[in-house]
């Protein structure tokens, strides 16, 4: 999350500007340097290249102290690996894009773009972790002073533990100014933290008394460390503290549980319920479900190349071409496979055994046998903070909604449509179905291009949480069909159930049991369960459930 | 329960049962005398590594032999066959692991190198009496057997059927699977057991053996057969096939549909174990990918490409796909998937009967003309 | 048909030099590739399949051995253990191959080894292993457990102050052996039981979301925390995802892992990520006259702008120029010859540097460790001073701490007990006879 932060529009210490006026104010100024003395940037650049790790500190500094305007763009490169000096000539330039053989640069003084160069004739400017993670507290320090307040607080989450003796006073000192609350409280508690390691007795307790109620991680380290301390007063009351808070962590952490489980079970549910309409409404055990839901991955995957630079409107833009792509899949395994084994339920399960291994050697063949990677949109990626102890996931809080739409969507086709009542009248009794003039084989396949649209829509939401791969249908098929058969052939609401309660319980179990025990357990539940309700959760009743 | 005597012997007086092992025997007779007899570099002689690639088609053979026993004429489709194969297979390994000895490269005497490697200081319970070869034969029998009866007797007793049973034998195999590759368990994780000596005594890495382990697996294969045809053949037989069309008639004739499912499911399961026996010495590892739920799946196809329910289509499958596997994997290893899952749907599609379909057509409607599966089940209630 | 091209390639060129050369008249050096090209394996292996392919080819535009031309034997053994042993018997008993370069996994590396030896068989491995292994006819040319992860430790632990550890793997022989090896070291430096955190998780699992909340809870015990991950191929992508998301950055509990190399990075969009680490002998990214030239022998090769290398390559073209040389060195392709003639090889590596063999069939390597960029390739920020041999039997294992192999002629051992002063397998024999 840091780097992305260093992408806020610029603000510095010494000018005290809204964004765009620096912008423009840098523009201006750009080329006066250039063109009469010599640029002073360039022997910080050279500096900064120069600096062995020891000396990086004070190369850093000595560019923050400069108030160069291009200061932070410099700082943002570095941060970002994109900095590079040409071997003949020791130039330090910016390399704008950093990928294949041929790198493209820049100039960092003027921002003039040097074309390209080969990158063996580039030696990078190094940077490592403990710099970088330097480098964010100077920058977030720039920050604090920014006049948004979100880039502000931002900067200030940034702070946490990362306040040191050289910052303690200008940020005593940002206090006294009139800050927005939670602000305030994350700067206090950052001042805290400090105060509590390094402070005399009264400043201890003084930060005891802030802390106490916080659910930052690095507040616990802090009182945690302090309870670890040769203090035994200061112990004492840091220990009081951190039980309080254990308190409140144990609210969140069973919330945080709950949603786990929710998650996990609206992917179960996305996986499943595409099968739930082929396998239960049509009695066809499709293996290449799996298959259907990696079509609906790739497409996103392909709609993304498509579209570069906009992964966002990609991904949305997935969501009905992974139906198309993966129901025209499907309707062509109904037309070419399936339909011919009508009556022998048993035996698709065989033939789409085939299908699902001719389509994944297609997608190793014809795309390559690697994973492909499928960029996150900006407001996926994430998450929604409750509280510090508390933050939902944004990825994974879309596929909890997009399940439950999936899901509203199915029923109401299937409750509400002309389609539905068709699929279910065939359901129920093929023959009458037919005599009373239903197209028995339209019915069939629109429910199968229904159901594989489905597995598609849930390939686009995995794009989003897993590996976009040929091996992608494989781990869900399995799982998918426990969902079905637990939540009871043919009910889209025992589906629905079925996987939110088996996502819930096996996140419940894992904490405690460790993940593969706990999908064992989940397994033998499952097991146990069909002896108990040898017809799922929701069992078909009357007719229909014949046969 | 079959009661005559003779159950055993009446196969051998048909004549498919005579024309199956007559072929079988003959077929093993040839390659072992062209081993033995053909000069190395003859075109007809059969190397070491063809005869322990035929031992391994006939494991998969009497494997998917047992598959068909359940799924041809009773009716359950088992997707997890697979554990009953790797159980036996395991209660093998153990006994060959056993017999590595002091062989192994930390020298231990009694430890499995990857317990001693992972720091275990003591053979764990389950571990102990597979350094004797009786105990270890009987296990290849008794733990396949005992974890069929169970899931048999919880299964069945509760009416689970169709689909239902299916996928819940899936879940047994995929249970299972995530069980051993845990290193916890004491099996060697997902490296499984390797690295074998002896068998009885009898050098493992030698031709001599090898050759031995083959004949000895056309003999299971054969006894498995006759036992299957004894069965299928019996009165029990005839209950099952009548289980497999009308389970809810066949209850109410009043026979004990759960006994007769239970018996044949277990008799089954063991078969499964003895080929895994067979097959962990001759491929020389067992590793937990025996239990993947594919695998599984794969043993079905092979019995449906030879056609169900007549057993020497499933030992006819078995072989065929396996074979056409080791053509393609050499051959055309990019494309060997596109190969292999085109057969799959083209024979389910254009060939239901499978194999034995067409060979059958040659034939006059012969007296099995009741296990035929493929037709439509007449309606029946079940609940 | 690959092989078909060689065929023609090798046919057309012998057919110049037969006038030259009485010995190009011999038949070619058959080389046997046993990777992967279907199952879940393929992901990996493919790449590996076509480095050996490329080798072979700028080899005998060299001229061969010898004069000799090289051929590959293609096999696939598709993901499937027993069938790795399967395809080493063909390519040994029925191609008759004078040389193997294969496997990824140690359980098909162990499903092959009793073939290998049984038929004397030579086989180059090229990823990094447990160790804890030592074969007279295989060459490990991939990392030991001394070769990446202890050096990745003590990067961590002096570079970045690291306190607290998670141990984090998918839970199969390589994570579970590493981190054994890991945990005695670091409790051997001091550090306390409660700070050391061990988690497995299956194969390709894909719900990280406890656990990445379990090691953020874990982290904020007050003490800088690292995870030094051995997570699987397939499992990192959600595993790396669910960190973004759960605002794990690198700066406050950075990941080293050891299974993650830039191949698997073109599956992941590595935005989130930079930053973390990764340890290896070899990185795509490193400066050197060497690498540029394979890399751009590789893309020529494959057509691809965008193909990557990764270690277990530069492993591979270790190997194989090891085995030109050695057969040359030997003048002939005998296994025995040539397992004699290799110990002692050194070839350039594509750091810079040079890699020997070592009389226990490993090699020398340097260690780096890189930072991953968000152009999907790693920055290196540290290796070691020099290069650095694999140790077969790890010093941090209790079973092991006293075995050492060398397979050169008086000892000829590959678990010598320098304590009992047995060649370790028949240590317990040697028992029996003292006692009678």
């Amino acid at each position: 999350m840091g780097i992305f932060r260093w992408l806020t529009p610029l603000c510095l210490k010494a000018l005290h500007l809204n964004p765009l006026g620096l912008v423009l104010l840098m523009a201006l100024s750009l080329p006066a340097y250039s063109q009469t003395e010599a640029d002073p940037g360039q022997a910080l650049l050279t500096n900064l290249a120069d600096a062995s790790s020891r000396e990086m500190d004070a190369a850093i500094e000595a560019i923050v102290d400069s108030g160069d305007p291009r200061a932070r763009d410099w700082l943002n490169a570095f941060g970002n690996n994109r900095l590079s000096r040409i071997e003949e000539t020791g130039q330090v330039v910016e390399v704008l894009r950093n990928v294949g053989r041929n790198w493209t640069i820049a100039d960092p003084l003027t921002g003039e773009n040097l074309g390209e160069m080969s990158r063996r004739e580039l030696d990078r400017v190094n940077i490592n972790n403990a710099i970088r993670g330097k480098l964010e507290g100077v920058l977030a320090m720039l920050d604090l002073y920014s006049d948004n307040p979100e880039v502000q607080e931002a900067a200030a989450e940034a702070m946490m533990g990362k306040v040191n003796a050289s910052v303690v006073k200008p940020l005593t000192k940002l206090l006294e100014r009139d800050l927005p609350g939670p602000i305030r409280n994350r700067i206090e508690e950052s001042v805290a933290i400090y105060q509590l390691e390094q402070g005399d007795a009264e400043a201890q307790a003084q930060a005891i008394t802030v802390l106490t109620g916080s659910l930052h991680s690095n507040a616990r380290a802090a009182l945690n460390n302090a309870v670890a301390g040769d203090d035994p007063a200061l112990a004492a009351s840091a220990k009081e503290a951190l039980v309080s808070i254990e308190q409140k962590l144990k609210m969140n952490r069973a919330a945080e549980t709950l949603y786990f489980g929710l998650s996990l079970g609206s992917v179960l549910v996305l996986a499943a319920i595409g099968l739930a309409i082929t396998f239960g409404v049509m009695g066809v055990i499709n293996m290449a479900h799996g298959e259907l839901i990696m079509l609906g991955a790739y497409t996103t995957w392909g709609m993304q190349q498509l579209l570069p630079g906009q992964p966002g409107l990609a991904l949305i833009l997935s969501i009905p071409a992974g139906f198309l792509v993966a129901a025209l899949a499907g309707i062509a395994i109904e037309r070419s496979v399936i339909q011919h084994l009508k009556g022998r339920p048993l035996e698709t399960l065989l033939a789409t055994f085939g299908v699902s291994l001719i389509l994944q050697q297609l997608v190793r063949t014809v795309i390559s046998p690697l994973n492909r990677s499928v960029t996150t949109p900006e407001w996926m990626s994430g998450s929604l903070v409750i509280n510090d102890a508390l933050s939902l996931t944004l990825n994974r809080m879309y596929v909890i909604g997009f399940a439950l739409v999936v899901f509203a969507g199915l029923m109401l086709i299937m409750r509400k449509t002309r389609l539905g009542l068709e699929v279910r009248a065939v359901t129920q009794n093929r023959a009458m179905a037919r005599s009373m003039g239903i197209r028995a084989t339209r019915v069939d396949i629109l429910t199968f291009g229904l159901g594989s649209g489905v597995a598609g829509l849930a390939g686009v939401a995995l794009s989003q949480i897993t590996n976009v791969g040929p091996n992608l249908g494989q781990n869900y098929i399995i799982d998918s069909f426990m969902v079905v058969v637990f939540g009871g052939v043919g009910n889209l609401w025992g589906t629905l159930l079925a996987g939110l309660s088996l996502g819930t319980i096996n996140q419940i179990l894992e904490p405690w049991a460790g993940s593969v025990l706990a999908k064992i357990m989940v397994l033998v539940l499952i097991i146990l369960f069909i002896q108990k309700r040898p017809k799922g959760l929701f069992p078909q009743k009357g007719r229909a459930a014949e046969g | 329960m079959p009661t005559s005597q003779t159950w055993l012997l009446r196969p051998l007086q048909e004549r498919s049962t005579q024309i199956f092992l007559g072929v079988l025997f003959a077929a093993v007779a040839l390659v072992t005398l062209l081993h033995l007899i053909m000069p190395e570099g003859h075109a007809l002689h059969v190397s070491a590594y063809t005869v322990t690639l035929l031992g391994k088609y006939l494991c998969y053979a009497l494997l998917a032999v047992a598959v068909d026993l359940v799924w041809g004429y009773l009716g359950i489709l088992s997707l997890g066959h697979g554990a009953f194969f790797a159980i036996g297979g395991y209660a093998m390994g153990m006994y060959l692991m056993r017999q590595i000895g002091d062989r192994g490269v930390y020298g231990d005497p009694v430890l499995p190198d990857f317990m001693v490697f992972l720091n275990w200081d003591s053979l764990p319970w389950y571990w102990q009496g597979f350094d004797m070869a009786w105990f270890a034969f009987i296990m290849v029998l008794l733990a396949p057997g005992l974890l069929a009866l169970v899931f048999g007797f919880l299964a069945f007793r509760s009416r689970v059927t169709g689909v239902y049973l299916s996928i819940i034998t899936q879940a047994l195999t995929f249970a299972l699977m995530l069980a051993f590759f845990r290193n916890e368990m004491g099996f060697g994780g997902n490296n499984g057991l390797t690295d074998f000596r002896d068998i009885l005594g009898f050098n493992l890495r030698t031709d001599a053996t090898r050759l031995g382990l083959f004949i000895a697996t056309g003999i299971a294969l054969a006894i498995g057969y006759v036992i299957c045809r004894g069965i299928v053949t019996s009165k029990l037989g005839r209950v099952s096939v009548a289980c497999r069309d009308a389970e809810a008639r066949t209850r109410f004739l009043g026979y004990r549909v759960e006994r007769v499912q239970l018996f044949v499911f277990v008799v089954s399961a063991m078969l499964a174990g003895v080929a895994g026996a067979l097959y962990v010495p001759q491929v020389g590892i067992i590793n937990p990918s025996e239990f993947s739920p594919l695998f599984s799946i794969e043993i079905v196809v092979w019995v449906a490409l030879g056609g169900r329910a007549t057993l020497y289509g499933a030992v006819i499958g078995a072989i065929l796909v396996n074979y056409a596997k080791t053509v393609f994997t050499g051959v055309m290893p990019d494309a060997w998937l596109f190969a292999l899952g085109g057969l799959f749907v083209l024979v389910t599609v254009f060939l239901p009967k499978g194999i034995a379909g067409l060979l059958q057509k040659r034939q006059k409607p012969d007296e099995d003309s009741n296990a035929d599966p493929s037709k439509p089940k007449p309606q029946e209630a079940t609940a | 048909m690959s092989i078909k091209k060689h065929v023609k390639l090798g046919l057309s060129a012998l057919a110049l030099s037969v006038s030259f050369h009485a010995m190009a008249a011999e038949d070619p050096i058959k080389v046997g590739i046993l990777h992967s090209l279907s199952g879940t394996m393929a992901i990996s292996e493919t790449a590996l399949k076509d480095t050996m392919e490329m080798l072979i080819e700028q080899q005998n535009a060299k001229g061969g051995i010898d004069g000799r031309q090289l051929e590959a034997v293609v096999v696939d053994p598709a993901s499937n253990w027993p069938l790795f042993a399967e395809k080493a018997r063909e390519l040994l008993e029925k191609e008759k191959v004078d040389v193997i370069f294969g496997n990824w996994t140690s359980v098909s590396r162990k499903s092959v080894l009793p073939v290998v030896e049984e038929l004397n068989g030579l086989l180059f491995y090229p990823v990094q292993y447990e160790g804890e292994e030592s074969s007279e006819n295989v060459f490990y040319t991939g990392a030991a457990p001394n070769q990446q992860a202890i050096p990745a430790v003590d990067y961590l632990k002096n570079e970045l102050g690291v306190e607290r550890w998670v141990l984090a793997g998918t839970d199969y022989v390589y994570p579970r052996t590493t981190n054994k090896i890991l945990e005695t070291y670091l409790k051997d430096m001091g550090v306390a039981e409660a700070d050391i955190m061990i988690n497995y998780t299956p194969f390709g699992h894909s719900d990280w979301q406890s656990i990445v909340s379990d090691i953020k809870t874990f982290g904020s015990a007050g003490k800088k925390t690292a995870v030094v991950s051995t997570i699987n191929g397939d499992a990192n992508v959600p595993f790396y995802r669910e960190l973004g998301n759960q605002g794990i950055a690198s700066s406050d509990i950075p990941v080293v892992a050891f299974s993650v190399g830039e191949q698997e990075l073109t599956g992941i969009d590595t935005g989130p990520l930079v930053g973390h680490l990764a340890a290896w002998n070899y990185f795509m990214s490193v400066d050197s006259d060497a690498n540029y030239d394979f890399i751009d022998a590789w893309i020529e090769y494959k057509g691809d702008e965008k193909a990557v290398t990764n270690d277990p390559m530069e492993a591979h073209y270790i190997g194989f120029n090891m085995y030109v040389e050695a057969v040359e060195k030997a003048g002939t392709t005998d296994v025995d010859a040539v397992k004699d003639a290799i110990i002692g090889v050194s070839v350039p590596n594509l750091t810079g540097g040079y890699a020997t063999m070592m009389p226990n069939h490993h090699i020398t390597k340097p260690v780096l460790i890189g930072e991953i960029q968000d152009n999907g390739q790693f920055s290196v920020v540290w290796e070691t001073s020099s290069t650095v041999a694999g140790d077969a039997w790890s010093d941090f294992l209790p079973g092991s701490r006293d075995l050492i192999s060398d397979w050169r002629a008086p000892l000829k051992c590959g678990n010598f007990n320098v304590k009992s002063g047995t060649c370790g397998a028949s240590a317990g024999e040697q028992a029996l006879a003292d006692a009678e």
